[in-house]
């Protein structure tokens, strides 16, 4: 795009927000990211600004579905038809899923130019262009029931599979999912909810120097983007570096028998359904003590995650005034003492 | 605000806006449709550059003409799809008139507050896919008459000013041009201005009342016809305001003692106010506006009636009032103020005289001050009313019922399907269908399009229910079971949130009946301010059941399906005239009823009395509404009869 991203680093406070993203960054598999909170606190900006962040990415050349030339389990049948192919530098999609997206260009279709010269060709969607990359849906709540399905079904899946208009393609659509909204405009669909591996409630900064100090970022940002960006650089690349060193540690990360314990007594004490729940609290916790550098999953790491992971799984009564973060915080203060 | 001084500062927030449409989001235009509007309507293109692209969104705008897809015409003629601008792309640069923005629905909005974020269109539709540059302003002619009937909160949220033309007569608009009054422009002070000696407009501008002098306060933009400046603020050449620095900025951030007081402008070079930002946001958190967007535009529009000189603080003051007072959801603690002006001795009062401030005034209150005098009257009241500023909004929630639809409503698909009785043609589905028998039917000079090939839209409209609750929180009543009354909604409201109804919640008590919570989807919201209902007063029941029926019919004008569960001890005993006397409250009661009936809404009566109340019965007989007396109204009882009143 044309214009210029705001910086990741430059945005103040946050800070759930910006662990749960870049958590989604080290570990792809974590199963998405749902950003809910009031208006302006810069949730489509977290979000944009992610991307450029991201470390640049190996993909097949010329392959619609950038396939991983490491992974020839995941390729495509373009790729597979091949057999070998050249691998190259690109950088990690981050796709947007705009309002009013219409079901022909999210899963992909007919090639209306060419079937109207008689060819019967497959044009991908955007689940092909996020392949491998984060797949973005500001106001998630506001999406069309059908198109909500597709997701699902896909991000279950993996792959997405088209059978239209005498079309048959299936190709390899792994993506995390990120959404985001305002529960005042209307509430998210629970199965939708469910499908989210982390979950952060987003509030303005209510400390005014926060807020003063966004304002001005803001300002200068929009005076002068270019210069803004260059004092940003140094941050950035470091971030960018964070990410990079905490890939490669991550799998030697190691949850000692303590924290899974750990892990397992708190979804116990919260009555979360599922393994999904304390699956997703490992995994996170690992990718967050990469991202500091740490060898081994400690306390403080499920602490940190714990309601990231949790707040959106719990049993929700509607009518319930207590907000899910403080239940998680009751339920971390008994199992690991205050 | 008298009609001329609110026009003072409706023409102050045009001027700013048709300076940078999309720089400041838009501009909300409240007053009915009439000659004032046009008048104002007239006067804001005139001062929009010449050339501004105009576009005006209809009310029910489907998706193809908002954000663009395929043309038909011309994809049929070419033989192969040729992309057509929506509206949005095609305002690029311009503005979009919003009709009747109080009712477009959800879908529109945030389709509009993407692109206004983004300033682009992402296309993704009928097989093309596209970024187009999408940077307008929103000019939202607001039309509700209702407090509550006004633009979602999203759309607002992102539209800096506000106007109110409801108190203007055309008396006060007839003389006004769109000529500035101010001496400068936001091009230099030295450029030729064409219009620089056309001082016209309202003879005492509100502006002498807050303190300032009217010189400095009037609006410094100027528009001129002949070359258009054109002032963005992500320009950086354009805006060479004062640099604040992260430095000083760490030191300070509460304005305390002299610090500020330097910022007076001694002299143009010198940075007027080094931390223009910060004084903006803490005026927005003395108003409790929690949106950071709210400062973010307050300091362009400041920019923009600075020009290219540094921000004053009365460009500051004018930005506060025109941005942020209408967003005001608190007054500022009063406490505040002694505190802020230090030692200095000077009485608050000060600033309500027409003299010059003190120089040793902090010009945080200036500001403050300056959004205050713009508040309206009755803000407070409907505040209290509405619980939280967010209240005062419609937000709307998300339906649970839908009915399926070949003419209106969201696309939900596609199918075969012969386009007529309004259903509408998907062309690109059509043509994909008939693609690839082109070679069988032979003929290669033409695209050959058959009946089998046609493709409709199906469509699903929204039907969701709004269940209106009128509680009935007289002294009565109180005294009986409000509590198990509360509980009874409460119970009624988890029955909403599984149908994924909406909810509205009316009190009557005392001499008449409130709005609480205007028709919501967050029942948090709706058991929050059921909570927070306080017992006492007469039963002004005549009073209730007009209030619900009035919301009714506005819940039924906007599509949607009202029903109204009342819930009173039926011991009507005050008259609409707020007269005491059972008999003619009682008799007004039942002719209140009588209407519910014949307008024909489904409605539910739960009578809360400690024994079954013989003319709550009655008045349930009357509304045609079912009866549930409370004391066996358990659980199942309740939702089951909402549910039935529902399908009835």
């Amino acid at each position: 795009m044309a214009r210029a991203t705001f910086p990741f680093s430059a945005i103040v406070g946050q800070d759930e927000m910006k662990v749960a993203m870049l958590v989604a960054a080290v570990d792809q598999s974590i199963g998405g990211v749902l950003v809910f909170g009031d208006r302006g606190t810069g949730k489509s900006t977290t979000v944009r600004a992610l991307a450029a962040v991201l470390p640049m990415m190996k993909a097949m050349d010329g392959c619609r579905y950038h396939c991983d030339p490491t992974a020839f389990d995941d390729w495509c049948a373009d790729c597979r038809a091949a057999g070998k192919g050249k691998g190259v530098a690109t950088p990690v999609p981050v796709v947007d899923l705009p309002l009013g997206a219409t079901e022909d260009r999210v899963v992909g279709a007919l090639d209306l130019e060419r079937a109207l010269a008689g060819e019967k060709v497959f044009e991908p969607g955007l689940l092909a262009r996020a392949n491998r990359g984060f797949l973005y849906i500001d106001e998630v709540n506001l999406l069309e029931d059908h198109l909500v399905d597709l997701l699902l079904d896909v991000a279950a899946s993996g792959e997405n599979v088209v059978e239209r208009e005498g079309l048959s393609v299936r190709h390899p659509a792994r993506f995390v999912l990120i959404g985001s909204g305002n529960p005042e405009e209307g509430e998210l669909r629970p199965q939708l909810l469910d499908r989210f591996g982390l979950s952060v409630e987003v509030r303005t900064p209510g400390d005014i120097a926060a807020r003063i100090e966004v304002v001005r970022r803001r300002d200068a940002f929009e005076r002068n983007p270019e210069a803004f960006s260059e004092t940003w650089k140094k941050p950035q690349d470091k971030l960018r570096r964070r990410i990079m060193t905490a890939r490669s540690l991550l799998p030697s990360v190691d949850v000692p028998d303590a924290a899974l314990e750990r892990a397992a007594r708190l979804c116990m004490a919260l009555g979360t359904d599922g393994l999904r729940g304390e699956l997703t609290l490992i995994r996170t916790a690992r990718a967050v003590a990469a991202l500091d550098g740490d060898d081994t999953v400690g306390d403080s790491h499920l602490r940190r995650v714990a309601p990231l992971v949790l707040g959106h799984r719990l049993r929700r009564n509607p009518m319930d005034e207590a907000v899910a973060s403080t239940r998680v915080c009751r339920a971390l203060e008994e199992v690991f003492g205050p | 605000m008298s009609g001329a001084a609110a026009l003072a500062d409706a023409m102050d927030a045009m001027r700013l806006f048709a300076a940078d449409p999309a720089g400041l989001g838009g501009i909300v235009i409240r007053g009915g449709p009439g000659p004032v509007r046009d008048r104002f309507l007239g006067l804001l293109y005139d001062a929009l550059r010449l050339g501004t692209i105009i576009r005006r969104v209809p009310l029910h705008v489907g998706d193809d003409r908002l954000l663009g897809g395929i043309d038909l015409a011309a994809t049929v003629q070419a033989g192969r799809p040729i992309m057509q601008k929506g509206l949005l792309a095609e305002a690029d640069g311009g503005i979009v008139v919003l009709a009747m923005a109080e009712r477009i629905d959800p879908a529109t909005t945030s389709r509009l507050c993407a692109a206004m974020d983004d300033g682009t269109v992402t296309l993704q539709r009928d097989g093309v896919s596209a970024v187009l540059p999408a940077r307008f302003g929103v000019v939202a002619l607001d039309e509700g008459a209702a407090p509550d009937e006004r633009p979602s909160a999203p759309l607002l949220d992102r539209i800096a000013f506000h106007v109110d033309l409801t108190g203007v007569s055309m008396a006060d608009i007839a003389p006004v041009s769109s000529a500035p009054r101010g001496r400068h422009g936001p091009a230099g002070r030295g450029n030729p201005v064409r219009h620089s000696a056309a001082i016209v407009g309202p003879d005492k501008p509100v502006h002498d009342d807050e303190g300032h002098e009217p010189g400095s306060m009037a609006v410094a933009i100027t528009l001129t016809f002949s070359k258009p400046p054109i002032l963005t603020p992500s320009s950086p050449d354009l805006i060479q305001g004062p640099a604040h620095t992260p430095a000083i900025s760490g030191s300070s951030q509460t304005m305390t003692g002299g610090r500020a007081i330097t910022a007076r402008p001694v002299h143009p070079e010198a940075p007027a106010t080094p931390l223009p930002a910060e004084i903006l946001c803490n005026v927005a958190a003395a108003f409790g506006i929690s949106s950071l967007r709210a400062p973010i535009l307050a300091l362009r529009a400041a920019r923009i009636a600075a020009g290219s000189s540094p921000i004053t603080d009365a460009d500051l003051a004018l930005a506060a009032r025109l941005v942020l007072a209408h967003r005001a959801t608190c007054m500022p603690p009063p406490e505040e103020v002694p505190e802020e002006a230090g030692a200095a001795t000077e009485p608050p009062s000060q600033t309500e005289s027409d003299e010059q401030p003190l120089p040793g005034q902090p010009l945080e209150d200036i500001v403050l001050d300056a959004v205050k005098a713009t508040l309206p009257p009755d803000l407070i009241a409907r505040l209290a009313a509405a619980g939280d500023g967010r209240g005062l909004a419609r937000t709307p929630g998300r339906a649970g019922q839908f009915k399926a639809s070949t003419k209106r409503g969201r696309p939900i698909g596609i199918r075969p399907g012969a386009p007529k009785n309004g259903a509408r043609l998907h062309l690109l589905e059509t043509l994909k269908a008939a693609a690839p028998w082109q070679k069988l039917r032979g003929r290669t000079d033409r695209f050959q399009v058959r009946r089998d090939d046609f493709r409709i839209v199906r469509f699903r409209q929204r039907i969701g229910t709004t269940t209106v609750f009128a509680v009935d929180a007289s002294g009565s009543a109180a005294l009986h079971r409000l509590a198990e009354a509360k509980g009874a909604v409460e119970l009624l409201l988890a029955d909403c949130y599984v149908r994924r109804d909406q909810v509205a919640l009316i009190a009557f008590r005392g001499h008449g009946a409130t709005l609480l919570l205007p028709p919501t989807g967050s029942l948090l919201r709706a058991k929050r301010s059921l909570a927070g209902l306080p017992g006492g007063g007469p039963t002004p029941l005549a009073a209730g059941i007009e209030a619900a029926m009035t919301l009714a019919d506005t819940v039924r004008r906007a599509g949607r399906t009202p029903v109204i569960t009342l819930l009173t001890d039926a011991c009507a005993n005050i008259a609409r005239d707020g007269t005491g006397g059972r008999s003619r409250a009682e008799a007004e009661a039942l002719e209140a009823a009588r209407s519910v009936r014949s307008a024909g809404f489904a409605s539910l009566l739960v009578d809360t009395s400690p024994r079954p109340n013989p003319f709550a019965r009655r008045l349930a007989e009357v509304m045609d509404a079912r009866y549930l007396p409370l004391p066996y109204a358990d659980a199942s009882a309740l939702s089951g009869a909402v549910r039935s009143a529902v399908s009835a």
